[in-house]
């Protein structure tokens, strides 16, 4: 059953927008929040457990110091006020992904509150949001539901149950309710996810993959006439997993709720379950505010305490702010709006600046970097960074090209050399026996042969129609197999020719 | 060579020495005690798990130790091969483990909680795992799912509870030692009604790390013994800091050893608590106390009188936070991973109807009554109300604590009110049972330390009853240094331990004898009509 829509423009007439967000970022401490197992992911099921993490009898928890340092960095990188001292608090409810039946997570005690992001949309306005907590929590085990058509656990005959998660530190962000945002709301929610995952991943404190679940959001909607202050009810819609599933559901939902509120039926507070193949929601679960979990302090914890001292410490390790970082490195580089955007959306802007350390310049390494490597990575689906392209590699080759040993052409193809992992650039070189002609004998017996061979453009080329010189130098090239340095040629033809 | 009968009377203590002395193997302690388990527990029932070839190998390896001499010998802890029982709601490798429950029946666990792992550390052979109130809920281990245990001074009466089955088999010498759990009372108090010594030690003092929750912000192990240094050797054994454990102290244990041994009352002050006596004690149990009392005072100490008005919200207030951290903490036994698995006999096979069903069938009636009346008291809406006034009377009780210890270095009351009541008499009247911890749970409640030993028999029953000393917290050696005091005081007015008064239990005649002679204070001795 597909639910009525509006289309997005008349949703955007009638209504205005008010988001909300809780992200779960995934930490990558060495072991779990409460455990000493391994906080590993993608092994065997059931491998990175111990006695604490699969709820057996008389276990207790002993809380993870790094993890409540990368809690603190995450709360300080997001402009909120650190507690001196905050509690966990136990989530009591019965699920079988949860090997306690309770999850250990900070309930009014948060150890990070009331700060707040500014968010750069794409035409450079900025917005802010503001941050209502950030707060430690332990994620669930895996469930797999066996045997039903959907993968859900309705009309399932088993489930399968992986530990290996339960437990993973995680920190959950979660706004104050977003007004003013109107029909950028769906931009505004995928930047601010984008935002928050770059923040994590610039701090260290998470590996900040979506597609592994380290980021994960869960997008709050709700429509309100334009003009009313109260909030209209609102929808919850569940592990929105990547950037662009942010956007859609973000639009999906407005243009729902909008259908809902035209047809003068109440929105239904519920949890949504987000498609990525249609694009569209499902209603979830129906959630109220009698939703009761008998929160209570963890009796096994004793409160954390964060000294003042020890949160300027850790404000002092703080990497630089990733937008700052941006607008330094872009003046640093002369690049222009575009050209900076476009490093940054194909995810080499820390390649480059890698690159340059290693002593290109901003223009060469940029040319390595989108030119080649970009569309390399594309095509083996992977990261550019991920390639293994080190900024050495680049620096050498473009210092052979600039002696004259090579020329672009061979380049591109060292490249593909060291992408194969057949050594380094000056081996594969050597290897592969490429090197530009520099005896020019051989080089002007290619070029009386094609002067030869095409009277007609070598006329063309006396009379001053230097542009013509294309053809003889490409046949030049064709005949000495492209190891001809073509600046040489060009200057041997004119030569010869007398121009 | 002793012979086995005096062997098992003898404290852990003496035990120790003869066992550095040579005089006895380990071998011989542990088979005379597991001897006596197989003549006496079928009348007692103290134990749900014999745990006989392993208690053996650990003596024998002990044995051979001792006999190769040199550094490893000299090395051997004091307690090694001295035998001890642990109550079944400790954690342990290679026995099951119950907490006197169906739905962990046949469950074993993959690790030793600290404490295990520090006996073994210690070396002293773990006679068996010991029975309890099903997950110690309860005051007279009636509420085990494996049947009552017996109080040796009679066995038609309860040894107390939760820890019944570690009291009763120290009391009927089928084992020197025990380990117990403390939440409201029940080392405390089972120690009292059997005429032995029980120790709850500071909350934090002992690793909690391997002792299934009942409500962790009370919940404490410690050790049972027929004398106060047996408690303090063993105390000193599983004591001190365990990193597993958050709510663990990081301070280092006193020598708690040295304070039973050289024992001092003089000059102290002892705080009489006026809430903690007179109306709804029985007269016998007043007597017993006051006798105390005096020794007390003979012995060179001052009694002062303090007041605790706002022990009497502690029960109240206990009963809504024990039960709220129980309903959480309980909550993991669901047929999910471990443990018993019911399904459902009617009906869809959910998930959740499979926990109803396994949760339904494995636990009992108390533990039901608790896990509801906590889910209640959690709920929104009700929270502040119970848990949260519960956890402001807790805070006052403290205040009560500190006020009374400002003027008393160790305060005195009688562990319980009553001596042992008959099998099945408090079974269907919970607020009854309840009330027979009401002068143990304030330290529970405020996590200061309490000390049970025998304060003589009571006078219309003959049977034992308890004196509570209560310290501040980490002063554990006070309870030690008095205790041992009037323990000896006791016992010289009585000619010898109070246990020498208990029935043999292997008398051909038992059911005729008189469970208590007449000689430990007691004026005629009309109970144990066994």
């Amino acid at each position: 059953m597909t639910d009525a829509t509006l289309s997005f423009e008349e949703a955007m007439e009638k209504y205005d927008p008010v988001l909300g967000f809780e992200v779960h970022v995934e930490l990558n401490t060495k072991t779990k929040m409460f455990s000493s197992a391994p906080n590993v992911f993608g092994d065997e099921p059931n491998t990175n457990v111990n006695e604490v993490d699969l709820g057996m009898p008389g276990v207790l928890p002993v809380v993870n110091k790094t993890a409540i340092e990368s809690s603190i960095k995450i709360g300080l990188a997001l402009n909120c006020k650190i507690a001196e001292r905050c509690r966990f608090a136990r989530k009591n409810y019965f699920y079988p992904d949860t090997p306690k039946n309770f999850q250990t997570s900070q309930y009014d005690e948060p150890i990070a509150y009331d700060g707040y992001l500014d968010i750069e949309l794409s035409d450079g306005t900025m917005f802010r949001v503001e941050i209502e907590r950030a707060h430690m929590e332990e994620d669930a085990g895996k469930l797999t539901h066996m045997g039903g058509a959907t993968g859900r656990i309705q009309g399932a005959d088993y489930s399968l149950v992986d530990y290996n998660r339960s437990g993973v530190p995680l920190v959950e962000i979660v706004t104050k309710p977003i007004e003013g945002a109107g029909s950028r709301a769906p931009e505004l929610a995928k930047a601010y996810v984008a935002a928050v995952r770059e923040i994590v991943k610039n701090l260290g404190v998470s590996d900040a993959k979506m597609e592994r679940g380290n980021v994960r959001c869960d997008a709050n909607v709700s429509l309100r006439p334009h003009g009313r202050e109260r909030f209209g009810i609102r929808s919850e819609t569940k592990n929105v997993n990547s950037l662009r599933a942010v956007e859609h559901a973000v639009r999906y939902e407005i243009q729902r709720h909008a259908a809902v509120l035209d047809s003068g039926e109440p929105v239904t507070q519920e949890t949504r379950h987000w498609h990525e193949d249609t694009r569209t929601t499902t209603s979830g679960r129906a959630k109220s505010d009698a939703d009761d979990y008998r929160y209570f302090p963890e009796p096994d914890l004793v409160p954390i305490t964060a000294s003042r001292e020890w949160v300027e410490e850790l404000r002092a390790t703080l990497p630089e702010p990733p937008a700052a970082r941006r607008k330094r490195l872009q003046a640093d580089w002369g690049y222009s709006d575009l050209e900076f955007r476009d490093v940054v959306n194909a995810g080499v802007m820390d390649e480059i600046e890698e690159t340059i350390a290693a002593g290109a310049t901003a223009t060469v390494a940029r040319k390595w970097w989108m030119g080649e490597i970009v569309g390399r990575a594309k095509n083996a689906d992977v990261d550019p960074g991920q390639l293994g392209v080190a900024p050495a590699t680049i620096v050498e080759l473009n210092q052979m090209v600039e002696d004259g040993k090579i020329n672009n052409k061979m380049a591109t193809e060292v490249l593909d050399g060291v992408l194969a992992g057949e050594g380094t650039p000056a081996e594969i070189v050597e290897k592969r026996g490429l090197a530009v002609v520099s005896d020019d004998a051989p080089l002007l017996e290619a070029i009386d042969a094609a002067l030869a061979a095409q009277p007609g453009v070598a006329d063309k080329i006396r009379g001053g129609k230097i542009q013509a010189i294309g053809a003889i130098v490409g046949a030049v090239m064709k005949a000495t197999r492209g190891q001809a340095d073509a600046g040489r040629v060009k200057e041997l033809i004119l030569e010869r020719l007398g121009v | 060579m002793t012979d086995n009968n005096e062997l098992i009377r003898l404290s852990a203590a003496a035990l120790a020495e003869k066992l550095a002395a040579r005089e006895i193997t380990a071998v011989e302690v542990t088979q005379a005690y597991l001897d006596r388990i197989a003549a006496v527990d079928g009348k007692v029932h103290a134990f749900l798990h014999v745990n006989a070839d392993e208690a053996l190998a650990v003596a024998a390896e002990v044995d051979a130790i001792r006999a190769a001499g040199g550094a490893a010998a000299e090395e051997l802890h004091v307690l090694a091969g001295v035998p001890i029982a642990v109550k079944d709601l400790i954690v342990t490798i290679g026995q099951p483990t119950t907490a006197g429950s169906k739905i962990l029946e046949g469950w074993h666990s993959p690790y030793d909680a600290t404490v295990v792992e520090r006996l073994r550390a210690a070396k002293m052979p773990i006679l068996g795992k010991t029975n309890l109130d099903e997950f110690a809920m309860g005051s007279s281990t009636e509420h085990s799912a494996y049947g009552p245990t017996r109080n040796p001074w009679d066995l038609d009466r309860i040894p107390g509870g939760s820890g019944g089955g570690s009291a009763a088999a120290v009391a009927a010498f089928e084992a020197p030692l025990a380990l117990g759990t403390d939440t409201g009372g029940s080392i405390r108090q089972p120690g009292a009604v059997t005429g032995t010594v029980g120790v709850k030690p500071t909350y934090g003092g002992v690793s909690r790390y391997g002792a299934i929750a009942m409500a962790s912000s009370l919940d404490q192990i410690g050790p049972v013994s027929r004398t106060v240094l047996d408690s303090a050797l063993l105390h000193q054994v599983i004591g001190g800091h365990d990193p597993r454990d958050s709510t663990s102290l990081p301070d280092p244990l006193e020598d708690l050893v040295a304070a039973a041994r050289t024992g001092h009352v003089e000059g102290m002050k002892i705080g009489i608590i006026k809430e903690l006596h007179g109306e709804g004690y029985q007269a016998g149990v007043e007597n017993r106390f006051n006798e105390s009392l005096e020794l007390l005072k003979a012995a060179g100490a001052e009694i002062v009188e303090v007041s605790c008005p706002n022990f009497k919200y502690a029960l109240g207030a206990y009963y809504l936070i024990m039960p709220s951290e129980a309903s959480s903490n309980l909550a993991k036994f669901d047929g999910v991973r471990y443990g018993l698995r019911v399904l459902p006999e009617h009906g869809p096979m959910t998930i959740e109807r499979v926990m109803g069903a396994t949760r339904a069938a494995g636990f009992g009636d108390e533990v039901k009554r608790r896990i509801i009346l906590g889910t209640y008291a959690l709920s929104a809406g009700y929270y502040d109300a119970y848990y949260g006034s519960a956890q402001k009377v807790r805070t006052l009780i403290q205040r009560d604590f500190d006020a009374a210890f400002a003027k008393a270095d160790v305060l005195i009351s009688p562990t319980a009110p009553t001596t042992a009541f008959k099998l099945g008499e408090k079974l269907n009247d919970p607020l009854a049972m309840y009330l027979n911890d009401v002068a143990t749970i304030p330290a529970n409640m405020a996590g200061v330390p309490g000390l049970s030993l025998p304060g003589g028999l009571a006078d219309e029953d003959g049977l034992p009853v308890g004196i509570q000393l209560l310290a501040p917290a980490r002063q554990d050696a006070r309870l030690y240094r008095v205790g041992a005091v009037l323990e000896s005081l006791l016992e010289a007015q009585w000619g010898g331990p109070l246990l020498d008064k208990a029935p043999s239990l292997t008398a051909p005649s038992l059911s005729d004898s008189s469970p208590a002679a007449s000689t430990a204070g007691a004026a005629s001795s009309h109970g144990g009509s066994h």
